[in-house]
């Protein structure tokens, strides 16, 4: 019969709409996904500017970042040359020192133990420093040396950097 | 049959029946640029208004559902929305000590408000207190034409009528009778960009701040909305000639 | 997998395997591919279809703004405003959020004005339309316990008139008062639980919603006409004839929903909760949603507190009775002529009760509240039951068929082409 356009056009008709309701409803659940993502307000703390003018050499301050610790140290002269002096082959997970700092007094670690979560001691001048002068973290024993990186102990990696710049001489920005 | 469709279609289009009260005068309404279907923000009115709010509304009215990134958004840049945050203090804390401190606002804090709490607001204002301006304009019936007929609506009380200590004469306040002073006179801002800073256009910038602090998706919204019923149009008819073709064989 | 002993109903191995041990394919294809559907349902028979996809929407987006949204008085109103303004697309999931609850009742309202109208809670649907109040009921608890979320001034009034109305059931009004609050004011512990339960009801009228439409499964749709189906021509499968047509309604309220969303997403809404509720401060007007409001002017219309709660209670009790109250064996008032006024009236009185229910309890107002109150109960108590000596029906139609293929074809050839639909 006579049918065959006729068909063909309901076919592509009912395609068409087919077609356009699925489109209709991935845009439909679209925003419903998005809407999980961070929002504005989280996002406007994702980054934290520290004023670091007032850290004296050889000192470490702890700021929030996304909420985590974040240890902020001036280092001082004798503990760039023994960050600098580790041969690579005596740490557990190998990086140079040059490559875990951007200027060399200024060393901006995330202080969570690679381990298991713990924060190392090591921030006030009353902490014990561990057996490589940096920071220890007291839960399983993990120490870590004055380039933040570890030494001893069963945390798999050194402690990890934040992303960080220098706005200017005096403020460093976190995130 | 059509008697309930001529009922049903009054109900579905009369807002006036949405109102719980009555409005028994009639509200001029105003040519604002974000009225209708493609309505925007003028840029350049937005920072003027927030200019007329920093300068004579803030010293008695908060707006703190606003943080200062928002004003990224009106066409400030990051270094003039880090200094205009920076003019304002913060009480943040306790500290190592246990101590609270002062510190410069950040771009990430809430608009500080004038006053610590609501007690002290009225304490200041003879006991009226001034209210939050966030949302004010979905919060009043007419929205963005109330506030700006009332700011504009300062007169002379006519003869006869005596006006209460501490308030003042507004022809659209319910009563007639407002504890606020008139907000803004003939030059009482300057503008820096050469715009005319009568009180008409005063007015005009500082409720088009308003409106956008309330409704800061607006664009994005009619954007998309004018997408979604082109949208259900076309689909609609589609689907309205494929049901015609199907329903042509049905006896 | 002996697929050899397994009874082969479909040609796809996978729909086999499911279907042998669920039977939920040959479920969908009885209930909604060949499930017969009289071929003369107008428009009016898809708004449960719609009321259904709105029920999803909204629990969906409610779902989706519980994520961001906090219980405590001190932090309700400023989350819902995080919600407007930081959460990505917040603003588009709340706005769908309340505008999808009052169309919600608009939708529905239709769905109940068209079963009064076309007698479909008569026999043998009654439990149909039981089942239908019973999800009214239940919308009507969960819209008032979500509006108090916000916590806006209205939520925080609305929610002490009416928890007010309890203590005015004597002798333990005041205690049930109190064990509804969790405190002796509304507060937080009541603004906590109102959360719990607004979350948990919708999941509830989701399942009666599966009963009601189990119901009406059992005997089939009602139609315009009112008669019954008498043979497989008065029917059309529901796949694709009814598909297509509540699609087409979709698109329709999607149209509507969609510009009051994008472009008046405040117009329903009252502009007093954008005001942080304040214990010491009442508003000028009280009221409820819009939805509730031709109760409200039942509940404000009779001077006494335990008066005007009781007549409003029963007059949500009375929709139950209905199928009992009307005894006419005429279903479908298009073959009432006098009852179809009175019908018709019934609904314009209900919409002056919503008008005067959001104006001030006075003056004009309040008379032609008391007045629509008095028809309200006429209507369901004296007119409906003594219709049947007053009015002689109209003709009922042969047939379903008869009736869709147009009174004009009944004397041409059987094989005629159609000229109407």
């Amino acid at each position: 019969m006579s049918e065959n356009p006729n068909e063909k056009r309901r076919d592509f008709l009912h395609l068409s709409t087919i077609t356009l309701g699925a489109v209709g409803t991935a845009a439909f659940i679209w925003p419903f996904l998005k809407s999980m993502n961070p929002a504005e307000d989280t996002l406007a703390l994702g980054s934290t500017e520290v004023d670091i003018s007032g850290i004296e050499k050889g000192k470490s301050i702890t700021v929030k970042w996304r909420g985590k610790p974040v240890f902020i140290k001036r280092r001082t002269q004798q503990e760039i040359k023994e960050a600098k002096e580790v041969a690579l082959i005596e740490l557990k997970d190998p990086v140079e020192d040059a490559n875990r700092v951007q200027k060399d007094e200024w060393l901006v670690l995330v202080g969570i133990c690679t381990h298991l979560g713990c924060v190392p001691l090591g921030q006030k001048m009353t902490d014990t420093k561990g057996e490589f002068n940096g920071w220890y973290c007291p839960c399983h024993g993990s120490h870590y040396d004055t380039s933040g990186r570890i030494r001893k102990g069963p945390a798999p990696n050194n402690l990890d950097i934040p992303p960080y710049s220098f706005l200017n001489d005096t403020t460093l920005k976190i995130g | 049959m059509k008697i309930f469709l001529f009922i049903l279609t009054l109900f579905f289009f009369s807002s006036n029946l949405f109102s719980s009260e009555s409005s028994s005068k009639n509200m001029p309404k105003h040519n604002w640029s974000f009225n209708g279907i493609s309505g925007t923000f003028d840029r350049a009115a937005l920072q003027r208004g927030y200019q007329v709010y920093s300068e004579v509304c803030s010293g008695c009215h908060s707006m703190k559902l606003l943080y200062y990134r928002d004003l990224l958004d009106i066409g400030f840049s990051e270094s003039e929305v880090k200094s205009i945050a920076s003019e304002y203090t913060v009480i943040d804390g306790p500290d190592d000590e246990g101590e609270m401190f002062e510190r410069p606002a950040r771009q990430s804090d809430r608009f500080v408000g004038p006053f610590l709490n609501d007690n002290e607001a009225r304490t200041n204002n003879n006991g009226s207190y001034p209210a939050d301006l966030s949302v004010i304009t979905k919060a009043k019936k007419y929205g963005e034409d109330y506030i700006y007929n009332l700011l504009l609506g300062y007169k002379e009380p006519p003869s006869g009528i005596e006006v209460g200590n501490g308030m003042y004469y507004n022809q659209w306040m319910q009563g007639n009778q407002i504890a606020m002073p008139a907000p803004l006179y003939d030059e009482s801002v300057d503008y820096e960009d050469g715009t005319d800073n009568n009180v008409e256009q005063l007015a005009e910038d500082v409720v088009t701040f308003l409106k956008w602090a309330a409704e800061p998706e607006l664009e994005v919204r009619k954007n998309l909305g004018i997408k979604v019923i082109l949208f259900f149009l076309i689909l609609g008819i589609i689907v309205l000639l494929a049901k015609n073709r199907l329903w042509k064989k049905v006896h | 997998m002996s697929g050899k002993s397994e009874p082969r109903k479909y040609k796809n191995p996978f729909l086999n395997w499911i279907e042998f041990r669920l039977p939920i394919i040959s479920y969908f294809e009885k209930e909604y591919g060949d499930y017969p559907m009289p071929k003369n349902c107008n428009y009016f028979w898809s708004f449960g279809a719609l009321a259904s996809i709105l029920l999803v929407v909204l629990i969906i987006s409610g779902i989706f703004i519980a994520m961001n949204y906090t219980p405590h008085t001190d932090m309700a109103f400023d989350s819902v405003e995080r919600i407007m303004r930081d959460v990505n697309y917040g603003w588009l999931l709340r706005y769908i959020h309340s505008n999808g609850a009052a169309f919600f009742f608009i939708i529905v309202y239709i769905h109940m004005l068209r079963g009064m109208y076309y007698g479909s809670y008569k026999y043998p649907r009654e439990l149909n339309w039981i089942l239908g109040v019973f999800i009214y009921l239940l919308m009507m608890a969960t819209s008032f316990l979500g509006y108090t979320l916000p916590w806006g001034q209205m939520s925080y009034w609305g929610a002490t008139v009416i928890t007010n109305l309890f203590s005015a059931i004597p002798i333990v009004g005041e205690g049930l008062k109190t064990w509804l609050l969790g405190d002796y004011t509304v507060g937080n512990a009541t603004l906590n639980r109102f959360f719990a339960l607004h979350y948990v009801l919708p999941f509830v009228i989701f399942g009666v919603v599966g009963l009601h439409v189990a119901a009406v499964h059992v005997h089939g749709s009602n139609n315009p006409s009112g008669i019954d189906v008498k043979s497989e021509n008065d029917t059309v499968r529901f796949f694709p004839y009814m598909l297509l047509k509540d699609t087409l309604a979709v698109c329709v309220m999607g149209v509507l929903i969609s510009a009051v969303i994008f472009f008046g997403p405040n117009i329903m809404a009252e502009v007093d909760n954008y005001i942080p509720a304040d214990p010491l401060v009442t508003p000028a007007h009280i009221v409820p949603n819009w939805y509730l409001a031709p109760f409200y002017a039942i509940l404000r219309a009779i001077p006494d507190k335990l008066g005007g709660v009781a007549l409003m209670f029963a007059s949500i009790a009375i929709l139950f009775i209905l199928p009992w109250l009307d005894t006419s064996k005429v279903r479908s008032c298009n073959y009432r002529p006098i009852y179809k006024w009175f019908m018709m009236l019934f609904f314009i009185n209900f919409f002056i009760l919503g008008y005067v229910g959001l104006k001030p309890a006075e003056g004009l107002y309040l008379l032609i509240a008391r007045a629509g109150l008095i028809y309200y109960f006429v209507f369901f108590l004296i007119i409906t039951p003594l219709m049947k000596w007053i009015e002689k029906p109209k003709e009922l139609p042969a047939s379903i068929s008869e009736v869709y293929s147009g009174v004009e074809n009944k004397l041409s050839s059987s094989d005629t082409q159609s000229n109407m639909h």
